[in-house]
């Protein structure tokens, strides 16, 4: 009997020093003490806890740099500059940097350790950047695989953002996937509701984010979001707007068009949006959008079906999106207070329609755009 | 108490790295070394670490059988005892070059907690447990057979690195293929090797 129990108590005996000894070693080693981080020149520092990432340390102190991957290293998207030495470039970082990044210090703040005094510099924005719980107030099918989710913001918490601008939502673990992830969807609400936040998410087949929403997520769920990030807004001239969407590339444009009828901002501006889907199954919004149109004399709504079937009886423009805006784009625009391009949809879309644009005389620095990657 | 082979402190540490090679002679530790030879930086890195931990794992082993195994008659459970003790110091080890050398930390991956389940250093642990060896022939056999598995990989990782520049090597060969034709031959020049020095 003895002898049975001899082995495996010394055997735990064993594994308990080790362990003891492993967390020793840790403890010694990654306390790096105080660290300050000091933000654009000095503008913000911060006063924290060395040895973990930049990424989390950031993010403990309230500044949220976007990151779709919540900090694995594979979405590229925590970019920041580091004006510090911390060494060469590491291999998890390389494939998402341009040789121009490398050489101005630009480093993924998900893989650069707090090891001494940083100093870093970061847009503005990522200050007003707050994280929000919300609760899921309606979901709604607006085709078979778009839903239109409506989350209200709790604990008095409001949002300030501006049309255009996205949310990362943070999708936590469920079904077979251990990991929480976040992914970045553009604001459909408009900026003059601070207290909700409408996100449009189309389904996309075998995706982490998509699928919890589509499959899992409830009305009265509690879901935290991040945000707002973003550059894609509407430019204050009076150039004359030419939008694109396709599928859930709607969002940004339900938000700034619905601002600027209620609020009448920027009223010199005449607004075109050309909006693509292949059949009547994929359209949505049309009558909300059509009555919007009839009603404000400065928007002008063009729903085009690429592929319609006849017994959908479509009366609208019928054709590829690029052609059917190369086509309103030589004929019915007026190009006489300048063009503004604003494009939000799948890359291809998106490259196809700037090279229409510029063939109807846009310049590319004047095409604004927001790629679902 | 224990009845150690008559070999000498040098000679067991030029047989470990050269006569009876772990790599090789006696094809331990293989996995790492066909993947992480074809770039010689990182070859260099984990030849360091797996010598430290092949090193410092027969120290420990030598004591936990002599002075727990041992005298508790569970040599039945000495393989698994074996394996905590690697998987704690490589546990270690790594938290040590994590704070010391990051880009080494990263350029070896998941290599360096496989160090853990690398043959070689349970295969040298037990070998020093059937030879008899005493502490100080245990320490030697341990970095030498470290060492030996360090000089095997550079060996690779230079070879490779020149026929990566060659381009006389066939398309079906290039990569794995000629990787594995060229550890034969190298294990065929070890062979003439065997036998020189006597280990127990």
């Amino acid at each position: 009997m003895t002898q049975i129990l001899i082995g495996p108590l010394a055997v735990a005996i064993l594994s308990t020093v080790l362990a003891f000894l492993i967390a020793i070693i840790d403890k010694v080693l990654n306390n790096y003490g105080q660290m300050k981080i000091s933000i654009n020149g000095g503008k913000k520092v911060l006063e924290v806890k060395g040895g973990s990432p930049l990424l989390g340390t950031l993010a403990a102190e309230g500044i949220f740099v976007p990151s779709a991957c919540g900090g694995r290293g594979s979405c590229g998207a925590c970019k920041c500059k580091v004006t510090t030495d911390v060494g060469p470039h590491l291999p998890t970082e390389l494939p998402y940097m341009s040789p121009a990044e490398i050489q101005k210090n630009i480093r993924l703040s998900c893989q650069i350790k707090v090891r001494k005094d940083l100093e870093i510099e970061l847009p503005e924005e990522f200050f007003s950047v707050k994280k929000f719980q919300t609760k899921v107030a309606s979901i709604k099918n607006l085709t078979y695989d778009i839903k239109e989710v409506l989350l209200s913001l709790q604990d008095g918490q409001t949002v300030e953002f501006e049309a255009g601008q996205y949310v990362q939502l943070v999708v936590p673990p469920y079904g077979e996937i251990s990991e929480s992830v976040q992914r970045a969807y553009s604001m459909s609400s408009r900026p003059l509701d601070k207290t909700h936040i409408e996100l449009l998410i189309r389904l996309v087949p075998g995706g982490i984010a998509t699928t919890w929403v589509h499959k899992f997520l409830k009305e009265g769920d509690r879901v935290e979001v991040v945000g707002p990030f973003g550059e894609f807004r509407i430019h204050d001239t009076p150039a004359t707007m030419v939008c694109v969407a396709g599928g859930s590339g709607m969002a940004p444009f339900k938000s700034m068009l619905y601002h600027m009828y209620e609020t009448d901002a920027f009223p010199e501006k005449e607004i075109w949006y050309f909006f693509g889907a292949r059949t009547t199954k994929d359209m949505f919004y049309l009558d909300e959008l059509a009555e919007l149109a009839a009603k404000w004399p400065r928007f002008h709504f063009v729903p085009a079906l690429s592929e319609p079937k006849p017994e959908e009886n479509w009366k609208g423009d019928v054709g590829l999106i690029t052609d059917v805006l190369d086509r309103y784009g030589q004929s019915s625009i007026d190009k006489s207070k300048g063009l503004e391009g604003y494009l939000c949809g799948s890359p291809g879309m998106i490259n196809a329609c700037i090279n229409v644009m510029k063939k109807n005389g846009m310049t590319e620095d004047k095409i604004y755009f927001d790629k679902f990657a | 108490m224990i009845n150690a082979p008559d070999v000498g402190l040098l000679s067991l540490f030029l047989a470990s790295i050269l006569t009876s090679n772990v790599l090789l002679a006696n094809f331990l530790g293989t996995c790492s070394f066909i993947s992480i030879s074809k770039d010689f930086k990182s070859s260099m890195g984990l030849g360091i670490a797996v010598t430290m931990v092949i090193g410092i794992c027969s120290a420990i082993c030598w004591a936990v059988l002599y002075f727990i195994i041992k005298p508790l008659g569970i040599e039945y459970l000495s393989f698994i005892i074996f394996i905590i003790v690697i998987a704690a110091v490589v546990q270690m080890l790594e938290m040590i070059i994590d704070r010391f050398s990051p880009g080494l930390y990263l350029a070896l991956g998941i290599f360096l907690p496989l160090i853990t389940v690398n043959c070689a250093v349970l295969g040298v642990i037990l070998f020093m447990q059937i030879r008899n060896y005493n502490f100080m022939q245990a320490v030697i056999f341990g970095f030498g057979s470290g060492a030996g598995w360090w000089l095997s990989i550079m060996l690779l990782a230079s070879i490779r690195k020149k026929l990566d520049n060659n381009n006389a090597v066939p398309a079906g060969l290039k990569g794995t293929g000629i990787t594995l034709i060229t550890i034969g031959f190298m294990a065929m020049a070890f062979i003439g090797f065997s036998g020189m020095i006597a280990v127990q």
